[in-house]
Formats: structure tokens, C-alpha cells, sequence
């Protein structure tokens, strides 16, 4: 037997594609050849394997092996061929029949005494094998919780390479998975809304910001309090459907945040510091990697000190803010990153910080602040509130309600919209457009008329006007009307963002 | 006709904009700054070291001069010409020819009004420029000012906002009055309200600054823009200077809204107590160094300005005809009494307004009801303050 073949697996984006991983071995001055457009970390493997297949004590054919990586126009990229390439030597050179290996796909990186070592990524591996319809997935040992939340792949932990050989030989059955704990649901350690004091006033904010998906911008002084309403988001948005739950894991096992030990069930909340990058925010680089707003999908992304970030950075943010996902397009492929966020944007009132009695702001440090403020996220909010600095009074005295308290009512609103918008592609409020409020927001006549009052006294943008009728609608929902009142608009306008007034402050 | 400076103020317009860089390290060196422009052409020759003064002001041909403002969009009225306002000619310096953009005409209103102040205005002093200006729109008192950024910039749009006023309501779905009656103009306003006239530093065919675009292009359009430049000079320090002499010229009172201790809207209030025309100032908080110039201005004997009504005693006198008063103030139940004493006293977010989360429904409904009577204004982030001049 002179020539073999394994099912491997590589990462494009947030996606696991199929490569046939083929060994030829034939006569010929001993040497080693890795064919297939494969990376650097592809193309070391061939050291790794060759002393690990020694090392596990097998022979490491001394004869001319080319191994070819297929589809060729596919990019292969990381260590995880680092098990096929070696298992394929192996069957190549008779060391194992290759009839079982069409059942099987194999993932994982190998030391030089045989150990396979842990890897990025392997639930979307996981998928990947299930859509391609292979039986069995072999991972490293750490990562078979993550692969058996796949169903329909039977996920086999592996420890060394010896031990992968004696399964595929059917001489010896696979360890059982790691048991793992019941899943906790909500889950426990998520920081709640009660650990917050002073700030009572705002719990309404945050409820409608939950309920409606709706991004939320918070102004105000610093060591107010900004920081940990917004940690408080997360926990009380509803949780995560299993679906989503798996996305969330897949994308972080991709970005090497994963442990390996099983499914994530809190939703993300992600805080990235104002230097980050463009590419760092929405992602990108030569290869492709996910950027925080992926790692955020499905949970909060915040962004403190949001005049501080770069142009390019929030620019680029905007698009995938809108359409809950960001395209990457490099010379020959084009990468879809899930962006499904909900944004929480803070800011100090100026870029001092001190407040404004004691501010040392010039006026074209104030300007620069605002414009940059004014810049093309405030778009993408509907919800804005002041955070002052609380009171010794509201400090000791006012505690706010437990999340759990408010999360029935945010789960009734989210169904009533998840109800409305069941034959579009939108989920929530936050989504939705004017002419879709118009057709399906069930506005009142007087609701109406009010809006327009409101419109023509503070000269509100069109946008504005959409704003406070989407927040409207989330008031409605959270209080179980089915149309839009009055009252809804009335509280929804003292929530709303008024970019308008923005200017005048410059 | 407006439009046609003579050549001989053209001539000595072009020769200020030749020398400027001299006149900024003259006026440096004075240790009056004023005079200065008020010397005679030759003197001011004599300021160009180097003689290009000299040879340009030889070579000066007035048809390229009005050529070029006329390419600008610019009119030209000269202190020869019976257009020019006639304030200004009180000035010891007044400008040779004024550069405007927009309507000329609303230069000769009288009873205009300086309000002017600091760059770094804080959200009080904006407040009461932005009310001030709205006010004296509203009675039909032009308002003239710098377009700087800040206290400038409120009083602009306060004025505007009376000289555009927004489309008319749909319904109104509360009841409570509206911000304002319907404006009586008591001297010589236009249909739509008053004019705004901004006085700037440089040209006036460029936004200065720069931020300011689309407030100049509302100005541009329900008023003017003034400069003593002609079109395309750069300004330099002094012009700054010069441009408030301007406008305390155009005033027949200046009123400061927000000084610090050195603040240079000082100036302008200097140059209207050397005109002999009265100054205003808004009292501050003595605590705020933001107001230490106004306060200042106040202990040297210039009139307390509070509200649009307190300009119009000091310009008019007392006995003078008033704008309709705003409709009578509804009298608040005590739920919103409370909550509007909560933002005079500053305490303008929901976190303080709210203090229990099952009251924040009423707090977020009251909001609105306040602000819809014109008594509060939601500012950007979403802090409350209380509406200057809105009754209650």
C-alpha cells in the first residue's frame, strides 16, 4: 500500500472546510514534500511529524512521500494537519488499513513524543464533519466536550498518536467523553443588576434596552458607574437559544477564548481597549481573523470612551453594526464574520473628565470631543441617558431589583416582537426600519400627531423621528400593548439620542 | 446702491490686507493695541519694511478689487457711501469698506444687539445666549456676533431659530402652551423675525470657523456675514481684535454672556464703553471662574442682563412696547412642580430624577410633558436643564 487518504479539516473564517489530506509513498531518495497551498504552520509539520511518528514508536518510511492537501486553491492554515498528515503516512506505509479511514476525520496538532496537543476551533470542525457526513471525529482529548456538542459526529478524545492508531485499527475503544456538569442555566456567576446602587433610574434604560435589542449610549463623568451598567446587560438579555449558544462557542473556540470544556452559555460581552484597531473591531489581517464585534455576537460589545476611538475603527464598525455581519474580501476569497451585537457606547462629557465646574477643556478641545462624538455610530443608538454621579443618599439607600426580577418582562416583550417579525429576517425592535414601523408598529393617530409636535419642537432629525418610534414600540411591548400609545412615546422621547442638540454644544 | 464701495476705501481695504502680518507685529509692540488702524494710508505704508506695501498700494486697480468680491459673492459698502451703517462711523477706526455676504440691508436696522462671550461656554452660558438670542429675534432686535464657537455660536442659533422658525405643528397632542407666542416686532424686524449678523475675523466668504459651515449658511441666509477683509485674506491675530470692534460698533448695546477673567469678548465690551454705549453682562456663579469677566463687568457699573426683557429695558427703556407676553403660565401640578425644582437645582439625569424604578415610567413621561411646555431641554447625552424664559 503506497498511497492513502484522511479527512482533515481547515478553518476559513469562522467556518471549518474539508481537505482531503493524501500520502503518497514510493521509491526514491528519502524526502518529504507538503503539496496544497498550506501555510508555515502546515509546512512545519512535517518536522513535528516525522519525530512523533518515530517517537510513538512506529517507522517513519525512508522513502519519497508527498502528501497533497486538497482542494489545492484552498488555504490551509493552522497545526491541526499535523494528526492527518501523520495518521496518512502511517496508513500509506501499511502501518493501518485505510478502508476504516473514510469514516473518519481527524484534527490536532502533535508534539514531537506522539502527544496530540489541543487546538483552535473545533466545534466548526465538528460542524464541518457532520455536513460532510463523517461518522467519527478524532480531536485532542481537552476538546471532545467542545466536538460532542455536535450531534450526529461521535466525538473520540485522543491522547497521543499511538493510541489514534489502535482506535482506527480496532484494537482498542475509544475513553468515553469527559462527563461534564449539567448546564447551568442562567448562569450564576453572571453580575447582576442588584450589585448596582445609586442609579435606579436607569434601570428603565437598561430594561428597554434589553427588550428591544436596542443600542444604548451612556454620557457621563468618569467612575459614575458607566462601566458596570453596562457589565449588567449581558445578564439580562434572555439567554442564549442553544443555536446561538453554539455559534457564540464555535466563534470563540476559533479565537482560541475557549477552553475547550463545553458549551458557552452566557452571552459575550466584550470591551475592547480605544486603541484597538479596525481590523482589531470588526476583523481582518492577511489571514482573516475575527474581530471583538464577532466575538461579541449574540452579547454586548462596549466601548468605553467612544470619542476616543479612531475614525477608520468606527467607521468600519458601522456597516456590520447594521447588518449584523461584516464581509471581509481578500484577493482571492471573501469572509463572512457574524456581527450580531448590541452596542453600549460611553463617553465622558469632555475629554478631561473632570466635570463641568472644574473642567480645563479649551473650546477646541470640546469641539474636537463632540464632533468626534458625533461621528457615524450615534447613528446606529437609540437609547441615550446621563449617568450623574450619585448621591450619599442614593448610594446607601437605593438598590436596584435583582435581574432576574426584570427578566420576565424583557422575554414577553422580545416574544411579542420575535410574534411580529416572524416572516422577516429581523428579531427585534432595534432592526427595524421606518417603513417596516409604519406597516407593523401599529402606531396610534395621537401617538402620531405627537411624534410630529416633538419632530418640529426640537427639530429632530428623520432618524431621530425612527428612533423614538422603534424605543416606542419596545415601551409598548414591554408593556404588553399591541398598539403604540401616547404614553409610549412620551417616555420614549425622554430616552432618545438627540444628535441635533449636539451641535449647539460645540 | 449698496454694492459699489469707491475706490479709495477699496484702495486702503486692499493695503490693511497687504500689511496684515505687519499690523499683527505692530499692534504687538503698542502697548494700547488701538490706533493703529485708524492711521493714515501713508503711516501704514510706512509699516512694510520691505516696500511691498508700498508698490501694490501704487499698482492697486479698484475694478480687480470689486471684480474679486464680486466672484466671492461678496457686496462691498464703503464709509463713503450712504448704505454704511452709520454706528460705526462713531468708531476712532472705522472700517473702510465692509464685506458682506447675505442681505446688506439688515446692517442699517437699528437697536441691534452684541451678544457675545466665551468660547468654552458652559452649558449655562450657552443656554442663556441661546435664550437671549431667541428672545431678541423673537422682539425683533437684530443680534450680531463673532459666529466663534461657544457663547457666539448659541446666540446665532437662539436667533435663528426665531428668524426660521420651524414648520407649523401638526396636532398637538398635549395640552400646555407652546414656547412662544407669535413675534410683535417692536423695531423695524422682517416677517420672519429679526436678522442675525455675524462679524468675522477673516473673509467673509469662508466659514470661520470651520465648524461652522451650515450655521453660516443659515446666517448667510436669514441675515449676513461681515468682514472688513477683502475676500481671500487670512486672519491674523489682530483681526480678531478688529472683527470685535465691529461688533460693538453695529451694537447699540453689548450684552456678555460668559467671561473669564481674560476672556476677549472683554474687548468687545471695552470698545462699546468707548463708544459710549451701554454694556450688559449675564451674572454667573462667583464660584466659577468661567464668569469671573462677566461678574468683573458687573462690579464695574454694566447693566445685569437676565433675560430678554432686561435688554429690552436697558435698550428701549422701560416705558417701550413689549412683544406679546408667552402665553400665561399654566400653573404645574405639584407631580411636575417637583420634578422641574429637581432640574433647577441641577439634578437633570434619570438616574436622580428616578428614584425608584417602578416610579421611572411617570419620571420618563413627565420628561417629555416638561419639555413639550418648553420648560426643560433634553441636551445631548440626555441630561435635563431647565429652558431659560420658559414660564412656569
Amino acid at each position: 500500500m503506497s498511497l492513502a487518504r484522511v479527512n482533515g479539516f481547515t478553518l476559513d473564517g469562522v467556518v471549518a472546510r474539508r481537505v482531503w489530506v493524501e500520502a503518497d509513498i514510493r521509491k526514491g531518495l528519502p524526502a518529504f514534500t507538503v503539496v496544497g497551498l498550506a501555510d508555515k504552520a502546515v509546512r512545519e509539520a512535517r518536522e513535528r511529524v516525522r519525530a512523533a511518528i518515530t517517537n510513538a514508536g512506529f517507522v517513519f518510511p525512508d522513502a519519497r512521500i508527498t502528501i497533497s492537501l486538497a482542494p489545492a486553491h484552498l488555504r490551509k492554515v493552522g497545526p491541526g494537519f499535523d494528526l492527518p498528515v501523520a495518521v496518512a503516512i502511517l496508513a500509506a506505509s501499511g502501518e493501518l488499513g485505510s478502508e476504516v479511514l473514510a469514516d473518519w476525520a481527524l484534527a490536532g496538532e502533535l508534539s514531537l513524543n506522539g502527544d496530540v496537543r489541543s487546538i483552535r476551533g473545533v466545534l466548526a470542525i465538528a460542524e464541518g464533519a457532520k455536513r460532510h457526513g463523517i461518522a467519527k471525529l478524532a480531536v485532542p482529548r481537552g476538546r471532545a466536550r467542545e466536538a460532542g456538542l455536535v450531534g450526529g459526529v461521535e466525538a473520540v478524545g485522543v491522547d497521543e498518536l499511538q493510541e489514534v492508531v489502535e482506535i482506527l485499527r480496532g484494537t482498542r475503544e475509544p475513553a468515553p467523553l469527559p462527563a461534564g456538569e449539567a448546564p447551568a442555566s442562567p448562569p450564576v456567576d453572571e453580575p447582576d443588576l442588584s450589585d448596582v446602587r445609586g442609579h435606579n433610574g436607569l434601570v428603565a434604560a437598561l430594561e428597554v434596552a434589553a427588550a428591544g435589542g436596542h443600542n444604548l449610549f451612556l454620557h457621563g463623568p468618569p467612575g459614575t458607574g458607566k462601566t458596570m451598567l453596562a457589565r449588567r446587560l449581558p445578564g439580562l438579555l434572555p439567554p442564549l437559544t442553544p443555536r446561538e449558544a453554539i455559534e457564540v462557542t464555535r466563534l470563540h473556540s476559533i479565537a482560541g477564548l475557549h477552553d475547550g470544556a463545553g458549551l458557552i452559555e452566557r452571552r459575550p460581552f466584550r470591551a475592547p481597549h480605544h486603541t484597538i484597531s479596525a481590523s482589531g473591531l470588526v476583523g481582518g489581517g492577511g489571514q482573516p481573523t475575527p474581530g471583538e464585534a464577532t466575538l461579541a455576537h449574540h452579547g454586548v460589545l462596549f466601548l468605553d470612551e467612544l470619542s476616543e476611538f479612531t475614525r477608520p475603527a468606527l467607521e468600519a464598525l458601522r456597516q456590520p453594526l447594521e447588518d449584523g455581519h461584516v464581509t471581509i474580501v481578500r484577493a482571492q476569497r471573501v469572509m463572512v464574520f457574524p456581527t450580531r451585537v448590541t452596542l453600549v457606547a460611553a463617553s465622558n462629557p469632555c475629554p478631561c473628565g473632570r466635570g463641568e465646574s472644574a473642567c480645563r477643556c479649551s473650546a477646541v478641545d470640546l469641539s474636537r470631543h463632540q464632533r468626534r462624538l458625533s461621528g457615524p455610530l450615534l447613528d446606529r443608538i437609540d437609547v441615550s441617558v446621563t449617568v450623574a454621579r450619585p448621591s450619599a443618599h442614593a448610594l446607601s439607600n437605593q438598590t436596584a431589583p435583582r435581574s432576574a426580577e426584570l427578566r420576565p418582562r424583557i422575554l414577553a416583550a422580545r416574544d411579542r416582537q420575535t410574534e411580529r417579525l416572524a416572516d422577516t429576517a429581523l428579531t427585534c425592535n432595534a432592526q427595524l426600519t421606518v417603513r417596516l414601523l409604519r406597516e407593523r408598529g401599529s402606531v396610534t393617530a395621537a401617538a402620531q400627531a405627537l411624534l410630529y409636535d416633538l419632530h418640529d419642537r426640537n427639530r429632530l432629525s428623520a432618524r431621530g423621528h425612527g428612533r423614538i418610534l422603534r424605543v416606542a414600540r419596545t415601551v409598548a411591548d414591554l408593556d404588553g400593548a399591541d398598539e403604540v400609545e401616547v404614553d409610549h412615546i412620551l417616555r420614549a422621547a425622554s430616552l432618545r439620542l438627540d444628535d441635533q442638540s449636539l451641535e449647539l454644544a460645540a | 446702491m449698496v454694492g459699489a464701495a469707491c475706490d479709495g476705501c477699496l484702495r486702503r481695504t486692499d493695503l490693511i490686507a497687504a500689511i496684515a502680518p505687519c499690523i499683527d507685529i505692530e499692534w504687538r509692540r503698542r502697548s494700547a493695541p488701538a490706533g493703529v488702524l485708524s492711521l493714515p494710508d501713508e503711516a501704514l505704508i510706512a509699516l512694510d519694511p520691505r516696500g511691498g506695501a508700498r508698490r501694490r498700494y501704487a499698482r492697486f486697480a479698484p475694478a480687480a478689487a470689486r471684480a474679486a468680491a464680486e466672484a466671492a459673492g461678496l457686496l462691498t459698502v464703503c464709509r463713503c457711501s450712504g448704505a454704511y451703517p452709520d454706528r460705526l462711523r462713531e468708531l476712532d477706526d472705522p472700517p473702510a469698506v465692509l464685506h458682506v455676504a447675505g442681505r446688506a440691508a439688515v446692517l442699517d436696522v437699528p437697536d441691534a444687539v452684541a451678544i457675545v462671550g466665551a468660547r468654552r461656554g458652559t452649558g449655562y452660558g450657552l443656554e442663556v445666549a441661546r435664550a437671549l438670542g431667541r428672545g431678541l429675534a423673537a422682539s425683533g432686535l437684530p443680534v450680531v456676533s463673532g459666529m466663534a464657537m461657544g457663547v457666539d455660536s448659541a446666540a446665532h442659533v437662539g436667533a435663528l431659530e426665531r428668524a426660521a422658525p420651524p414648520r407649523s405643528r401638526v396636532g398637538d397632542a398635549l395640552p400646555g402652551p407652546a414656547t412662544g407666542g407669535a413675534p410683535t416686532p417692536v423695531a423695524g424686524g422682517t416677517s420672519g423675525g429679526a436678522p442675525v449678523v455675524a462679524v468675522l475675523a477673516g473673509s467673509a466668504d469662508v466659514p470661520y470657523p470651520p465648524s461652522r459651515r451650515r450655521l453660516y449658511a443659515r446666517i448667510v441666509e436669514h441675515g449676513c456675514i461681515v468682514s472688513e477683509l477683502p475676500p481671500g485674506a487670512p486672519a491674523f491675530r489682530w483681526c480678531f481684535v478688529a472683527r470685535n470692534r465691529i461688533i460693538a460698533g453695529l451694537a447699540a448695546l453689548t450684552v456678555v454672556v460668559e467671561a473669564a477673567e481674560r476672556s476677549g469678548s472683554l474687548t468687545t465690551a471695552d470698545f462699546a464703553t468707548q463708544l459710549g454705549r451701554p454694556v450688559g453682562a449675564v451674572p454667573g456663579p462667583v464660584t466659577s471662574r468661567f464668569s469671573a469677566g462677566t461678574n468683573g463687568l458687573l462690579a464695574a457699573g454694566a447693566s445685569v442682563v437676565r433675560d430678554t426683557r432686561d435688554v429690552l429695558d436697558e435698550l428701549l427703556g422701560p416705558d417701550a412696547p413689549r412683544p406679546a407676553p408667552v402665553a400665561a403660565a399654566v400653573p404645574l401640578e405639584p407631580r411636575l412642580r417637583g420634578l422641574l425644582d429637581a432640574i433647577e437645582r441641577g439634578h437633570g439625569s434619570l438616574a436622580e430624577l428616578a428614584a425608584a424604578p417602578a416610579a421611572s415610567a411617570q419620571v420618563l413621561r413627565d420628561l417629555t410633558d416638561l419639555e413639550l411646555r418648553g420648560l426643560v431641554r433634553r441636551e445631548f447625552g440626555g441630561r435635563y436643564v431647565r429652558a431659560h424664559e420658559g414660564r412656569a
